[in-house]
């Protein structure tokens, strides 16, 4: 295979394609789905065609990415397959794109879950629909640029693009309180990404002021003093509201119920990877010695068990499936920081796999929730009972991806919690202790959920005529259940292609290797008046 | 590059380094007189308004050609330098927005006043006498003629009390700060013995004449003046009441290009007078920063009329300029020049918009018309999404507004003395100014048209394509800003008497780059 690939020169073109195809997809979309638009928009069905483009491209964007996996050279920790065009000569941005195994796995992350989202929500949208697709293709285009932007200007613009398509996606198609949830959760993401952008300014001024590139910017980093400190709290702060992180939390519930299906399985299954993956990529690597100081490493783990707990435990409580599902995101990306905080090569790993897992396990519950919800036209648990009866494909696909979710061993879940505890158990056996605390809950309210929705007697008789799973969906959660299983069984595939890059970021934190960065000639503090 | 050096004591020199002056002044007289030679009436108008705009074309070839050529001249009463020539480019690109805006609003209006567009040509020669300013009694000469316009401008709609108020308003306000900045020139000269900026310099570098109070009393008034030209808080009131009073396209020329003028003078007098050596002048414009930028996007939060939310926001955007000026070095020049291009687009982009909406009435421009725009003027509605987000100062979409505030961030973090805590006001900020960036866009793209709401009037040709350059503009430069990068650095790198050198010489500098 990877001859194959090599013949067709596969790593020079393929990560440009992967950016430019999704925006040709969208302009294609924009023209193509012209008249019926205007005739009346909220005729279902004049405008399917702009869907079908959509998921054409969708699919296509898949299977050449797909490439990747073989392509990529897993023992290399490097970069792999960069392009490099000249953009903004006068301060040094260069266009940039390059994968390492951290993202290599995001890109396909996202690659995989994009398509997902769109056939499990084909029938979820029913007006403007030209709008909704080409903005959903200029988001992938946004994340991955996000997850492939290896120079730190470049790497911002992504980060703050990706913004504008879910913040219309949230705003036009979702629910009932869609303006509120849309307008917070911009607010919340800017606040961070503007204190990012200082930061990043500052640490162009460190290296003179001539470059953005990550390696350079790396090496011209302070690694102590207030400078480091301050900087990376500006990294934290954006980051840990993508997460997010306890208490930086309060926009997820709002954006994750409001927005349409296809919306919460990407806002879930990717675009809260984006936030650990900064801390991955940026945060924790360019500030080694920040991440170590005591207070500020359990400062982190702290607010991650928090996250853990309180995450589930508002979970337990909820009457509606949807909140539910996106309290439980909370509650895992608390093992992701955990993973990442504790800062040994096991919980490194397992906290990228845990990311994996939960973006495909919470996307699928999301789409889940989502079926049934265009069939019963609510949301509320209570409704529900017993339905096993009517819809026994739906409960099937539900309680698989509810254990996956649970991290039941045999699924994809089990792999990265499993991984975290015994990493952080060798560091912190005591927050290890506490975390488990967590997993615990998560079987709790997952499976009280699961026996109030499909199993109980058949409480309301609405319910019985209920039509189960139609052959699109059961596809897609066919598909999902492979995913599931497959990672859980054979997740070396995966655990090989991340293990070189999260090694090395474990050893810099260390301060193993790790070269001590040459200060440049003479960066004036920053601070000032 | 220094084609020729001017000697401004010869008058064919003069002349020379006068001429896209002379030209926007002379089209503009025998324009007035062409004006009234016929009875009012909508063809007249828009006669006189294409000529206007041909007159400033003209200028901006002028302008063109000098910058291309590279005169230069030193220590005369104007500048002939690159950064002028940059600024009247910008206010000459705003003049033409605006007279292409005002054909289709007076139209609108049932306005056929053709003296209108002479007046903005008249109020723009202003600008560029300010822009060219290197002493100080020019640049008042160039202020009043810039204000003593603008101030007609804003009541030109004869039938509009609300215009009257505003023109009244700005006219009482704009006397009272002239008569501080006068006041602050004399001062000045007292002190120094000129009113030559260079020469004032020289002087200032002398902590004898520095520390003096009737310098720094002097020199504060003459903040203050400014402060008032470009609304700078805490002197921005009459801001929102004039822009809100006059007509929409006129209100877009104030916050424009008034603005720009002001500002390059600005920045002349701090780099080429005052010097980054002054810590007073440092203070008083770090705090008038400071204040205009919280002031400014906190109070436009609460507005639901466009048109003062637009005023406000401008109000804010001074803030975020002057943020540049702290910096005080030729990158914060640099950065200011890209700054108003890009805020000059998106805010007479924004006034354009609000003209295409608007159904021929005077009165505010209630932000409830635009629920739903989307559904019935996509074009507009989507024009408006980008100079709000240009505003915004957000990537791509928002285009060039997002490496104009980068520009200002790093010219302030990369100064001798660097802005950081500045710099943070100026992100949270930007934080609050997506408050009611986004509340235009929330509004007309996920608000529903209410029921029975007219479907607002096209644009007509003029006005889409003012529309429509604004928009490719913003967005060209904000995917490759790399041409204007270039030009903002070498017209702010190529200029001003470097004030550095004088620094260096003078025990009293506490800065060393």
């Amino acid at each position: 295979m990877r001859g194959l690939l090599q013949s067709l020169h596969y790593a020079q073109w393929i990560l440009p394609v992967l950016l430019l195809l999704p925006m040709l997809g969208a302009a294609v979309i924009w023209i193509a789905a012209r008249p019926a638009e205007h005739e009346d928009d909220r005729e279902y069905g004049e405008s399917q065609i702009s869907r079908d483009i959509a998921i054409g491209v969708l699919l296509l964007e898949f299977v050449l990415s797909m490439g990747l996996w073989w392509a990529f050279d897993p023992a290399q920790p490097g970069w792999q397959m960069v392009v490099d065009f000249p953009w903004l000569a006068e301060w040094g941005s260069r266009f940039t794109v390059a994968v390492d195994g951290i993202s290599l796995m995001m890109v396909l992350l996202t690659t995989f879950l994009m398509p997902i989202a769109v056939l499990g929500g084909w029938t979820s949208v029913r007006h403007k629909l030209r709008t909704y697709y080409a903005l959903f293709l200029a988001l992938e285009t946004g994340i991955l640029a996000t997850f492939l932007a290896t120079d730190l200007l470049l790497f911002y613009v992504a980060w703050e693009i990706m913004l504008v398509p879910i913040y219309f996606i949230i705003g036009i198609w979702g629910g009932e309180r869609r303006i509120y949830a849309s307008i917070k959760f911009f607010i919340y993401t800017l606040i961070g990404s503007l204190m990012m952008l200082v930061a990043i300014v500052v640490l162009w001024r460190y290296t003179g002021g001539t470059t953005f590139a990550y390696d350079a910017i790396m090496a011209a980093a302070p690694r102590t003093g207030p400078a480091a400190l301050w900087l990376f709290g500006a990294f934290f702060l954006a980051f840990a509201i993508k997460v997010p992180i306890f208490p930086f939390h309060t926009w997820l519930p709002d954006a994750h119920v409001e927005a349409p299906t296809a919306g919460s399985v990407i806002l879930a299954g990717v675009l809260l990877k984006m936030g650990t993956y900064g801390f991955l990529r940026f945060a924790v690597p360019l500030f080694p010695d920040v991440v170590m100081i005591p207070w500020v490493r359990d400062g982190v783990l702290t607010l991650a068990i928090i996250g853990i707990l309180y995450g589930a435990l508002v979970a337990l409580v909820q009457t509606d499936i949807k909140k539910l599902v996106a309290y439980s995101s909370v509650s895992h990306l608390g093992f992701v920081m955990l993973g990442i905080f504790a800062f040994d090569e096991k919980s490194v790993l397992g906290a990228q796999m845990v990311g994996i897992s939960h973006g495909v396990s919470s996307g699928a519950l999301f789409l889940l929730v989502g079926m049934i919800y265009e069939r019963a036209h609510t949301r509320q648990i209570a409704a529900y009972g017993g339905i096993a009866r009517a819809v026994p494909m739906f409960s099937a696909a539900l309680a698989l991806v509810a254990m996956s979710s649970i991290g039941l061993p045999g699924t994809n879940g089990f792999i990265g919690e499993f991984l975290v505890l015994i990493g952080t158990y060798n560091v912190f056996p005591y927050i290890a202790g506490a975390a488990t605390i967590g997993v615990v809950l998560g079987a709790a309210y997952l499976l009280w959920a699961l026996q109030r929705i499909i199993f109980n007697p058949l409480s309301n008789p609405e319910n019985s005529t209920l039509s189960d799973l139609n052959r699109r969906e059961v596809a897609v959660m066919g598909v999902i259940a492979v995913t599931i299983i497959w990672l859980g069984v054979a997740p070396a595939g995966v655990l090989d292609r991340l293990r070189p890059a999260s090694a090395a970021l474990v050893e810099r934190v260390h301060g193993g290797a790790a070269a001590p960065a040459p200060m440049p000639a003479a960066p004036a503090a920053p601070g000032g008046r | 590059m220094h084609a020729m050096a001017f000697d401004l004591s010869i008058p064919s020199h003069l002349f020379h380094a006068y001429l896209p002056d002379l030209i926007l002044m002379g089209g503009g007289m025998l324009l007035l007189l062409w004006a009234v030679w016929r009875p009012e009436s909508d063809a007249h108008a828009r006669s006189t308004g294409w000529a206007a705009i041909g007159v400033a074309v003209l200028a901006l070839v002028a302008v063109i050609w000098e910058w291309q050529v590279g005169f230069t001249a030193m220590n005369g009463p104007i500048a002939v330098d690159p950064f002028r020539w940059a600024t009247d480019a910008v206010v000459l690109v705003g003049t033409m927005m605006t007279l292409a805006i005002a054909m289709d609003f007076n139209g609108r209006m049932k306005m056929p006043t053709a003296e209108a567009h002479v007046l903005v040509l008249l109020s723009a020669s202003g600008m560029m006498l300010v822009a060219a300013a290197r002493d100080l009694m020019v640049l008042f000469l160039g202020i009043e003629l810039m204000s003593v316009s603008v101030y007609v401008l804003s009541g030109i709609d004869r039938r509009s009390a609300r215009g009257a108020e505003a023109s009244l308003k700005y006219f009482l306000l704009g006397a009272f700060s002239s008569a501080f900045l006068l006041y602050g020139i004399a001062m000045v000269y007292g002190a120094t013995g000129s009113t030559n900026l260079v020469t004032i310099g020289e002087q200032f570098a002398t902590p004898a004449v520095a520390t003096q109070p009737i310098m720094v009393i002097g020199l504060a008034l003459l903040l203050v003046g400014f402060a008032f030209k470009i609304a700078a808080a805490p002197f921005h009131m009459w801001t929102p009441d004039v822009y809100d009073g006059a007509p929409a396209p006129y209100s877009g020329f104030m916050a424009c290009a008034v603005k720009a003028a002001s500002f390059a003078a600005l920045v002349r007098v701090c780099l080429e007078a005052v010097g980054p050596g002054s810590e007073r002048w440092h203070l008083a414009l770090w705090w008038l920063a400071a204040l205009t930028m919280v002031v400014g996007n906190l109070f436009a939060l609460q507005q639901r009329n466009v048109k003062r939310m637009i005023s406000y926001s401008s109000i804010a955007h001074a803030g975020f300029l002057l943020v540049a000026v702290t910096a005080q070095t030729t990158e914060g020049a640099a950065a200011i020049i890209f700054y108003l291009v890009a805020y000059t687009l998106a805010t007479l982009g924004a006034f354009a918009v609000v003209v295409a909406l608007n159904e021929g009435k005077d009165g505010a421009t209630d932000i409830g018309d635009y629920s739903g725009l989307w559904t019935v003027r996509p074009g507009l509605a989507m024009a408006m999404a980008v100079f709000m987000l240009a505003l915004l100062g957000f990537p791509l979409v928002g285009g060039m507004g997002f490496f104009a505030k980068w520009y200002v961030l790093q010219a302030a973090l990369k100064a001798p003395a660097p802005q950081t805590k500045l710099s943070i006001v100026l992100v949270l900020a930007t934080v609050v100014s997506a408050g009611f960036y986004l509340y235009v866009v929330m509004v007309m793209f996920m608000r529903p048209r209410p029921e029975g709401a007219s479907v607002p009037p096209g644009a007509s040709g003029t006005l889409k394509f003012v529309i429509a350059a604004s928009v490719a503009g913003i967005l060209f430069f904000g995917l490759y800003p790399s041409p204007a990068v270039k030009l903002a650095q070498q017209a702010a790198a190529a200029s001003f008497v470097p004030a550095a050198s004088r620094v260096v010489a003078a025990p009293a500098a506490n800065a060393s780059p």
